[in-house]
């Protein structure tokens, strides 16, 4: 059985930024575009390294995503920063006729996603985006779970021809996924195998869930954790293989029940292999000002939760 | 070529009893000099639009007049101007690049968004170190849509130069003039307020067009986007369609279409 540690933590935003900074050196078509957050989405380093393709915008996120979308013509490959309140639902129209629709390869990469933005509270603490943005066709969805998975991310979609959204966050979190990963966009991982129930998770939640297996182990349940990168397009093997031999199932996510990653795999279950299924997610609620560490807890998305769930649904076998 | 591009678009729209004449009629005469006399175009079409000029529709729903000059100029083969709007079409309601149909780059309709196409597809151009031009036409009515205040703003501000916007300023929206629905104000001092170079034209004299935006071209290069404010009239062709928002979104009946094609002469063969 794997065992995951950590040394250091670090925040996702900041996988985000060394990923484009890399990008930067290595491919002259990626051009970068930020609304006013330069600083939070840590895009210095590339705009430092290459002043001509980056982009200022000023607050003006709507004429960022048609933007994104014009320079696409002629070949480049624009990246675009600011939070993921701003990423998507003040811009879903311009996001789904001029991206998703016209099929532009546009990266819309979103920072501060989540409850654990924090003391900003619920303006700015978007729950509904992966929601939002798996339901456009044509539109990729990724939500890595810390710094190195997050770089690695950054990296590979710079690669894959077509509309994708990136989602990551401020705080800083664990980092226990290798530093010189391969990421595969679609490709779920298996991080711990085990037999009587699978936790999917995504994003910050992905620690939770190792953190909650290991107390499960204590009291003698085996449960296997899948890291579920990318929502759109789902890994329908891999989520039916796992369920097929453990027979109950429980999503975490930092995101509205309604819309996000336990939905689709809701949906996966109903049409291919029906079987008990409980969701951590926010529960039809907008968040609050707190830290990070406080909003999970009242909003019940952490270790703790998950491990509620698997209890819950084991009685349901 | 404008009598016959106006004789496709009532017949168009008269097929389906749907889609947008009244702007179509209005912006012939301004597509027409676009395609055939401004913009520098390589034969076929190349998504990309690499060493020539780009066009882009932000005010999607005149597709009729667009689709015409389209397939006028080379683009398609006229008969496919017969499946506007039916199913199974590459000729959507308003324009789309899902279908494949040569000549768009990106799907517009939902107004407001062109502008800042345009200013990303002419940032493209200098990045690749290419001297053509971005052509972007929008309506006057959609200047109400603040992301164009955006695009404009940020036009200016990085000397996006190579840049020539069009403002179909007829005076006109779907619910009544435009001075009666949301008043555009003094439209020369705003964009020049924004830091444009502001030409005014109008866009029902073709020669006189043309001239205008020889000059805007002229004009690039100098350190700022250009606006060619072109005063049209609403279904500008038809006598009974001329000046007015009632055919902005409505077909003509089988009478009418018979009334409206006598006025226009038949020059290229109909599709």
């Amino acid at each position: 059985m794997t065992k995951f540690t950590y040394t250091e933590k670090q925040d996702t935003r900041s996988g985000f930024g060394a990923g484009l900074a890399e990008l930067g050196r290595k491919n002259p078509d990626v051009v970068a575009l930020c609304a006013d957050l330069i600083g939070s989405l840590k895009m210095q380093e590339f705009i430092k390294e290459n002043p001509e393709r980056f982009f200022q915008v000023g607050i003006a996120e709507a004429n960022m995503m048609g933007l994104a979308a014009g320079m696409t013509i002629g070949g480049k490959i624009p990246f675009t920063g600011t939070f993921a309140n701003f990423s998507t639902g003040r811009v879903y129209d311009q996001i789904r006729q001029s991206i998703a629709y016209s099929e532009k390869n546009v990266k819309i990469c979103a920072s501060h996603a989540g409850l654990t933005l924090g003391e900003d509270g619920a303006t700015h603490q978007i729950l509904e985006d992966i929601g939002m943005m798996k339901m456009l066709p044509n539109m990729t969805v990724i939500n890595p779970c810390d710094y190195n998975q997050t770089k690695a991310a950054t990296i590979a979609i710079a690669d894959h021809h077509g509309p994708v959204y990136l989602r990551f966050g401020r705080p800083k979190v664990p980092i226990f996924t290798p530093a010189d990963q391969q990421f595969e966009i679609g490709k779920a991982l298996h991080l711990i195998k085990g037999k009587d129930v699978t936790i999917f998770a995504t994003g910050h939640l992905v620690w939770e869930a190792i953190e909650a297996e290991a107390e499960l182990a204590k009291a003698g349940i085996s449960a296997e954790v899948i890291n579920i990168h990318t929502i759109k397009p789902l890994d329908v093997e891999a989520i039916l293989n796992s369920v097929k031999k453990t027979g109950a199932v429980v999503t975490a996510e930092e995101h509205q029940m309604n819309g996000g990653l336990g939905d689709s795999v809701a949906q996966t279950l109903a049409l291919h292999h029906p079987a008990p299924l409980e969701m951590v997610a926010v529960n039809d609620s907008f968040g609050e000002s707190g830290t990070p560490d406080q909003l999970m807890k009242k909003y019940g998305i952490d270790a703790e939760n998950i491990v509620k769930a698997v209890n819950r649904v084991l009685k349901r076998k | 070529m404008a009598s016959q591009v106006r004789r496709d678009i009532l017949r168009m729209v008269h097929a389906v009893n749907s889609g947008h004449p009244g702007g179509s009629l209005g912006c012939t005469d301004f597509f027409v000099a676009l395609y055939f006399h401004i913009m520098e175009r390589k034969d076929g079409f190349d998504p990309d639009g690499k060493q020539e000029d780009l066009f882009f529709l932000s005010n999607g729903h005149i597709s009729p007049v667009w689709y015409s000059v389209l397939a006028r100029a080379g683009y398609f083969e006229v008969s496919e101007l017969a499946t506007f709007r039916k199913i199974n079409s590459r000729l959507q309601g308003h324009p789309a690049t899902e279908e494949g149909l040569p000549g768009i780059r990106i799907a517009s309709g939902s107004l407001g968004q062109g502008l800042s196409v345009a200013c990303g597809a002419a940032q493209t151009k200098k990045l690749n170190g290419e001297p053509n031009l971005v052509f972007a036409l929008m309506g006057d009515g959609e200047l109400e849509e603040g992301q164009v205040w955006e695009a404009a703003m940020y036009a200016a501000h990085h000397k996006i130069d190579n840049l020539i916007a069009t403002v179909d300023y007829n005076g006109q929206q779907i619910d009544g003039p435009t001075e009666e629905v949301m008043s555009l104000g003094d439209l020369k001092a705003k964009w020049e307020a924004f830091g444009w170079e502001v030409i005014e034209s109008n866009g029902n004299e073709i020669e006189s067009l043309i001239d205008s935006l020889e000059k805007a071209k002229a004009l690039t290069g100098k350190g700022k986007p250009i606006l060619n404010l072109m005063t049209t009239e609403m279904g500008y062709g038809v006598d009974f369609m001329v000046g007015t928002h009632k055919w902005h979104g409505v077909a003509p009946n089988d009478e009418q279409l018979a009334n409206a094609l006598g006025q226009l002469e038949e020059t290229l063969g109909d599709y």
